[in-house]
């Protein structure tokens, strides 16, 4: 692992960052996102203390190491890792594409270098469009280095009979790599699709940097389930941002679950564009240790009749922090809007930490809003309860902890996902709760 | 099974137990009564272990062992078994899984086997059934959404698979109708095997026409103040309890 050096000053590491964007190899067609990229990056402020959208979030750890660009090969890795479930599967080994482990190729899945003249243009309209640089810094970085990524692109009324699944494995390299993933999903008026987003370690012990940027167009009608799992560990930081446009009566469904690291940083950007949009996104937010991990989601209402249901539940655990922000900005001419947003979340130890704020911004009369956030501890009775029944103290804070989050986990309608992560959170909650029993 | 002496136990800095002393013996049912604040609640959640109750004097052995030096959870294990007064509720964590978790720990702690998934869940059915609760509400979180009643069948479900060797129960007839008190009753008169000892703790006289005591016990101002047979049930239910201050205890 490399050594953490001091820290580099704020317009030397923007500046370091936009040096890796050299001798990339690169279509034309993507050059001027690139370079409006790399403008808005070099003279973005750099975010402090007293910055609101990074107020919670220092990203002192990222301005410690130097990060290199991925060498091209394919670093070894086990496919254990891998969801077991039967989709169209595209799979990066830090950024590396691994056709190996990936499916056959599909006519609705595409790398960008691999893109026909027509799929060019069709990327060229939406990438960088829907996301937008205003809220979310590193979308700019992304476009300066964005060099490949991979388009899924489901026609009008079309559906692909099985889900995308598009994996994100990091390696610990010598030099810590920097891994700029990028996805762009079209959906066309009321095509289907259920993509799962999955980003795991090889692992314990990382380095790195992922910057990934998912843009999301969903035309009218059309209906997506998104589930976006994040499972790195520990000294790997990792900036992602989700931007979803919604046109009219489109209908997206999303699922997001974090472990903490070192730094992660999740925005969840979200538009309602027209009339009778519905937008439903359930997250879980899992940091411990002395992670720190940060959701802000940002839902815009621009048009009338849409909906927005959200519900964050979060563990925070040992000396971790957690950040949650969830802002709904409700536009003038958003007339009969209904949006909740919900956050509730349970603190393990003495020494967890959580910043949580909901924000809306209501402009028309006519809406119904409701949002709520609580923190609590783990519940003394019910500890009493389930031991006087004759269950281990680890056994009852660990039974707590996953009934907590139970009811988001059994709300997800992919079965093989839902059984991956409901074995895989017992066995993190097993482990890692004997650490957390604070001193009497 | 159970000696009880001297035992002294005080909640958030008030003496409620002052030197309780009881014997029971294999296969006896005690009932324990007494006016509201003599400390029947307490005697119970302080067998069980709760945190908060803090014992200041006295002993406690149960068959042979120092009940007071076990962790909570060693007390269920050794056969100790609370059926809670407010039975707590836990959204998000299914009667199921938990009940499992229950009765895998008390077969470990005896050097069986755990149960299979399968054998489990037949043996859960038939508890259930035993005590009328409906098999949806072991796929529900636990205690979840659960009627009063509904909440103390769960109770006796629970000491049905748990098979304790003392059962004590803490005023499980209160917020029940006289249907859930037959079901409740039975469940508890099904275990009585000549070997597994009960308290019944309770504040009215009409649960012991149901689950008959060997003996009665009058608790007040934090000690026995009278023991009898099942009759004198009766004549605290004629009298009241007026009395116990009158003769000065």
């Amino acid at each position: 692992m490399s050594e953490l050096i001091n820290e580099l000053p704020e317009a030397a590491f923007q500046q370091q960052m936009l040096q890796l964007a050299q001798g990339q190899e690169v279509p034309e067609w993507l050059q001027a996102l690139r370079s409006a990229g790399a403008r808005e990056w070099r003279d973005a402020a750099w975010p402090g203390r007293r910055t609101e959208l990074w107020k919670y979030t220092p990203l002192a750890a990222l301005r410690k190491q130097r990060f290199v660009r991925g060498s091209g090969s394919l670093p070894a890795w086990s496919t254990d890792l891998l969801l077991d479930v039967d989709a169209i599967r595209l799979v990066f080994v830090n950024g590396v594409f691994d056709a190996a482990a990936s499916s056959p190729e599909h006519a609705a899945v595409v790398r960008f270098s691999a893109a026909d003249a027509q799929q060019q243009t069709l990327i060229s309209r939406h990438l960088g469009h829907v996301a937008t640089t205003k809220r979310h810094l590193f979308a700019s970085l992304s476009n300066a280095l964005v060099a490949d990524g991979v388009l899924v692109h489901v026609g009008r009324d079309q559906a692909l009979g099985k889900p995308v699944h598009i994996v994100h494995v990091t390696v610990p390299q010598a030099e810590p790599v920097l891994v700029n993933p990028r996805l762009l999903v079209v959906l066309e008026s009321h095509a289907q699709l259920e993509l799962i987003e999955q980003f795991v370690s090889d692992s314990q012990v990382q380095n790195g940097f992922v910057n990934s940027l998912t843009e999301i167009h969903c035309g009218a009608g059309a209906q997506l389930r998104h589930y976006r799992v994040n499972l790195e560990q520990e000294q790997l930081l990792h900036v992602s941002g989700v931007h979803v446009d919604l046109w009219r009566d489109a209908q997206y469904r999303g699922f997001t679950l974090a472990e903490g690291s070192a730094l992660k940083r999740i925005d969840y950007q979200i538009t309602h564009q027209a009339a009778g949009a519905n937008a439903v996104l359930d997250g879980i937010y899992l940091p411990r240790n002395r992670q720190l991990l940060d959701y802000h989601t940002n839902v815009e209402h621009k048009a009338p009749h849409c909906t927005t249901s959200e519900t964050f539940r979060g563990i925070v655990a040992d000396e971790a922090r957690a950040v949650f922000n969830g802002r709904i900005h409700i536009h003038p001419q958003a007339q009969k809007t209904l949006a909740e947003l919900n956050n509730r979340t349970l603190l393990t130890s003495d020494r967890a930490e959580i910043d949580t704020k909901p924000e809306l911004e209501i402009y028309a009369d006519d809406v119904k809003c409701a949002h709520g956030a609580t923190v609590s501890q783990l519940d003394a009775t019910a500890q009493f309860y389930l031991r006087s029944r004759g269950l281990s103290e680890i056994q009852a804070r660990s039974m707590l902890s996953f009934g907590f989050i139970n009811e988001l986990l059994q709300a997800i309608e992919q079965p093989a996902l839902r059984e991956h992560l409901h074995a895989h959170l017992q066995r993190l909650f097993a482990e890692s709760l004997p650490m957390t029993v604070t001193a009497p | 099974m159970l000696e009880i002496r001297n035992l002294c136990a005080r909640v958030e800095g008030n003496d409620i137990l002052r030197q309780l002393t009881l014997s029971i013996r294999p296969g006896e049912v005690h009932a324990i009564m007494g006016p509201n604040g003599a400390g029947k609640s307490t005697l119970g959640n302080v067998l069980a272990g709760r945190p908060g109750y803090e014992v200041t004097g006295g002993e406690v052995l149960f068959h042979g062992k120092d009940l007071l030096a076990m962790e909570i959870e060693e007390r269920a294990r050794e056969g100790v078994f609370l059926a809670f007064q407010y039975p707590v509720e836990i959204p998000g964590v299914s009667n199921m899984e938990f009940l499992k978790a229950a009765v895998d720990a008390r077969r470990r702690h005896r050097g069986e086997s755990e149960l299979s998934s399968f054998d489990f869940m037949k043996l859960a059915r038939d508890a259930a059934k035993r005590v009328s609760l409906d098999q949806a509400f072991l796929k529900r979180g636990v205690n979840e959404g659960f009627s009063g009643g509904e909440k103390k069948r769960n109770e006796i479900m629970q000491m049905m698979l748990l098979e304790p060797s003392l059962c004590i129960l803490d005023e499980t007839d209160s917020g029940l109708d006289i249907d859930a008190l037959q079901v409740v009753a039975a469940g508890v008169n099904a275990m009585r095997d000549g070997q597994r000892s009960f308290i019944v703790v309770t504040h009215y006289q009409r649960l012991l026409d149901y689950i008959v005591p060997d003996h009665v016990h009058v608790l007040a101002a934090g000690r026995i103040a009278r023991s009898g047979g099942k009759e004198l049930a009766l004549e605290l239910e004629a009298k009241g309890y007026s009395w116990l201050e009158d003769e000065g205890v």
